[in-house]
């Protein structure tokens, strides 16, 4: 129905998508499948004309088309909902289906007709829900539901789903996907993406898998198993990642280090399944899953980013509250985010202040550091870390990935955490920089900091965790002893969640 | 020296002023009587200290993301308060007196100040809408305070504040000084000026960092109240009269601009306090060269819009790129920005 031929987009300096070929069949779900950056969103876009192609063609029912945007794609046939729900929460579920398209009569909205023909929609999703509640007042599963909805009131032949389960519980996943079969079952060509593995053995009769703008290739779900499906989209041949090193230090190194942290039962609704981990002085503990599995959200409640809303946390087996970050630091807990210029940094502050934040909020405005020992910490740590270029008072908006996500670095080592958490702190950045963050964090545990590792780079985290923690779907699958352990079966944790 | 943040509002200042010059020499002319200073440029100073108090206020407040209309109604109840009590002493001038009015009409900024602070930071209401609820309802607690009435008074201490003179200066301008004097060692000395733009360059940064960002927000909010009851003080104790109604009026406006004149975006983050005096001064001179020529004092609003217009203009980045691309012979945007202001003046 659908066919995209050696696609190729560049954008200034990346090529995002190089000869990458894609089909879609109607009456079948077809799922993309890819790491962040592999060309899915690239894709998306470029079959929806968001953004045009530099070379390659695209067919629909063998007509070439080329669509100057959404709009066009839609009227085409092919209907987009994306990741975040794109609806107006304050207006009704029947005034989102039909906005911007509502049936007229006589110059004036036909209400009821607008009605009637949602809740015909709704129907035909088999949702029973008021169309003329407020769209906010529904659950987000609705909302999610309802959007589809909207894709589905012009005449789609080609339905895209953008992540649509990613902020959805179990129960309401399986009526999504309900919804997706009897959608496909009526004939429809469906595109799946979605970071969760189970959903897309549960759904998709089709699959195919990008990395890095390439095609790895196109398989029939029943050809594929989900181990060969993360060892194909995270690009590492099982057998060459089992020969990795340990370099940190054995388990057994730390086994008789006193507890730091210990949760139990610590979980949050939406975030990630109540799980339980003990975290030694001394101790680099991995977090491997996939992107959206969980890992961050994992680290932020044990940072006191989101506050728990299940379990309990004793530091130094006192029960503590980790309900702000402000209590985190106190507890000298420091939490590098992922996201740097969301999360990390002041921009348009200096890299000196920037440095001296933490430091600074833990002492209140009433202390403050001197300013020539601001001028000596930053100076030491500008060297230390080699951040560039070596200027103090330079804006730190002004410097690149690697370099900033030093000076967040810097922000962190200056307080002297018990434990450090760092969220992916080498994505990003090159390779010599990601060594000497690799070398700093094995330097610190050996000193007797604690460390929770967090890299989409299981290579990475195989090297220098003492224990690796999987996560899937948002839970906790399995806390295993980097004790000879190989990427062949943490990758086998990720993908069934049972370990091996 | 371009690149300096001030540069160019200082610029716009001084070319007002040679612009003063031009049109009216006598513009500059300073007497000196019965130990007093007198001229057009006093003139500035004393008038303008209302404005500059509130400026210093508002610029943090602003630095927080935030911003405070409410200013121009506490400047009201600050001054309906004291001349309220002191109309009601037996003897006007005791200095005692004096100061239980004033410290009760601060005392009274201070509980307002809480309150914005209270709904900007602790219930997370919208800056704009939060304190346009005390702008609306504070001029009815002014009238409530004076009862409808302008209350007048007549004493020496309290007069001393908005007219009066010491070492040959006017009072207004040594208190507005003192107050730009401690608030920028408050800031700069203590790691608050830091804290406070973090908080406002990037909240969610500062959150994660520790910052305990409600407190600091609140602080600014109180602190700005505080500002505006001293302005309020001046202005009253200028005219020897507390009116509900019309004091302070539009002034919250003249703040905004005077912060944003002076180099403080509005989304937040980095401030100074000089630059907000220098716009301050910079809008002051405006109202007086008006008076001074002779134009027609109603022209003055619209004087001041087109400034606001200007500013507005400027600070937006799509207006920035067009005006960059119509004319990329010419240095690019961040020089571009303050010769529009003076265009604009």
């Amino acid at each position: 129905m659908l066919r995209m031929s050696h696609i190729r987009k560049e954008f200034p300096g990346v090529v995002a998508l190089d000869d990458v070929s894609f089909r879609m069949f109607p009456g079948e779900v077809h799922a993309l499948m890819g790491e962040n950056g592999a060309g899915k969103s690239t894709l998306i876009k470029v079959l929806t004309g968001v953004h045009g192609v530099d070379a390659g063609t695209i067919e629909l029912d063998g007509a070439r088309v080329a669509f100057s945007g959404p709009g066009e794609a839609q009227r085409s046939g092919v209907s987009t909902v994306y990741q975040e729900v794109n609806l107006c929460p304050n207006l009704s579920v029947a005034e989102n289906i039909c906005l911007g398209k509502e049936p007229r009569r006589r110059g004036r909205i036909d209400w009821r007709e607008t009605r009637r023909r949602a809740a015909a929609l709704l129907a035909r999703l088999d949702v029973e829900v008021d169309v003329s509640a407020e769209l906010g007042s529904c659950s987000i599963a609705v909302q999610q539901l309802v959007a589809i909805a909207r894709a589905l009131d012009v005449e789609a032949r080609v339905l895209v789903l953008d992540e649509p389960t990613s902020s959805l519980d179990a129960g309401e996943v399986e009526q999504l996907l309900n919804v997706v079969r009897s959608l496909r079952d009526q004939g429809m060509a469906i595109l799946f993406v979605s970071h969760f593995i189970e959903q897309v053995f549960a759904v998709a009769d089709r699959m195919t898998v990008l990395r890095n703008g390439k095609l790895i290739g196109e398989y029939r779900t029943e050809e594929i198993t989900p181990v060969d499906l993360v060892t194909r989209m995270i690009g590492k041949e099982l057998a060459a990642l089992e020969d990795i090193e340990d370099a940190g230090q054995s388990r057994s190194d730390v086994a008789g280090a006193p507890v730091f942290l210990e949760a139990g039962d610590v979980g949050r609704k939406g975030g990630v399944a109540p799980f339980s981990l003990d975290i030694r002085s001394g101790e680099v503990v991995g977090l491997a899953g996939l992107l959206g599995s969980g890992r961050t959200e994992l680290a932020r409640l044990l940072f006191g980013a989101d506050h728990a809303d299940s379990g309990s946390v004793r530091i130094d087996g006192e029960p503590v509250s980790l309900k702000t970050p402000r209590t985190g630091l106190d507890h000298r807990i420091a939490f590098c985010s992922e996201n740097r210029k969301t999360e990390g940094l002041v921009e348009e502050l200096t890299v000196r202040e920037n440095i001296v934040l933490a430091l600074q909020a833990s002492r209140g405005w009433a202390r403050p550091i001197p300013r020539r020992r601001q001028d000596e910490i930053a100076e030491r740590y500008i060297k230390a870390l080699d951040i560039r270029p070596a200027n103090a008072e330079a804006k730190v908006g002004d410097l690149s990935g690697g370099n900033q996500q030093k000076v967040l670095l810097a922000r962190w080592l200056i307080t002297e955490p018990r434990l450090l958490i760092l969220d992916e702190p080498t994505r990003g950045i090159d390779i010599g920089a990601k060594t000497e963050i690799q070398r700093l964090v094995a330097r610190l545990s050996s000193e007797g900091m604690a460390v929770v590792f967090i890299s989409a780079e299981l290579e990475e985290v195989l090297r220098l965790s003492h224990r690796v923690v999987v996560l899937r779907d948002r839970a906790v699958v399995a806390v295993l002893d980097n004790e000879a352990l190989t990427a062949d079966q943490v990758m086998a944790t990720m993908a069934e969640g049972v370990a091996r | 020296m371009t690149k300096h943040r001030l540069f160019w509002p200082v610029v716009a200042l001084l070319a007002l002023l040679l612009g003063d010059l031009i049109a009216h020499p006598a513009f500059f002319a300073i007497e000196f009587r019965d130990g007093h200073l007198y001229g057009n440029l006093i003139d500035i100073l004393k008038n303008g200290a209302p404005l500059i108090l509130i400026a210093i206020g508002m610029t943090l407040v602003v630095a927080t993301r935030g911003i405070d209309l409410s200013v121009g109604a506490v400047v009201a109840i600050s001054g309906a308060l004291a001349c309220l009590h002191l109309s009601g002493l037996g003897d006007q001038n005791s200095v005692g007196g004096t100061l239980a009015a004033v410290g009760m009409a601060l005392g009274l900024a201070l509980v307002l100040g809480l309150w914005n602070g209270w709904l900007v930071a602790v219930l997370g209401i919208q800056p704009i809408i939060a304190t346009l609820i005390l702008m609306v309802a504070g001029r009815g607690i002014a009238q409530l305070i004076t009862g409808g009435q302008i209350i007048t008074v007549n004493s020496h201490p309290y007069e001393w504040i908005g007219s009066g003179f010491t070492f040959g200066l006017p009072s207004a301008i040594l208190i507005a000084l003192a107050v730009f004097a401690i608030a920028a060692v408050l800031v700069r000395r203590s790691a608050l000026g830091l804290l406070v733009e973090s908080v406002g360059g990037n909240p969610e940064a500062g959150r994660l960092a520790g910052l305990r960002s409600a407190r600091l927000i609140w602080l600014t909010y109180v602190f700005c109240a505080l500002c505006a009851g001293i302005a309020g003080l001046m202005i009253s104790a200028n005219v020897h009269s507390a009116d509900g109604n019309n004091a302070g009026q539009f002034i919250e406006l003249d703040a905004i601009l005077a912060v944003v004149i002076g180099g403080t975006q509005l989304t937040g983050g980095r401030f100074s306090l000089t630059g907000s005096v220098i716009g301050a001064l910079l809008i002051q001179t405006l109202t007086t060269t008006v008076y001074a020529l002779g134009i027609a004092p109603q022209a003055i609003m619209l004087f001041k819009a087109v400034v606001v217009l200007a500013v507005c203009l400027l600070q937006s980045p799509v207006f920035r790129k067009k005006l960059a691309r119509r004319r990329k012979t010419a240095p690019p945007s961040p020089a571009v920005r303050p010769e529009k202001v003076e265009a604009g003046v």
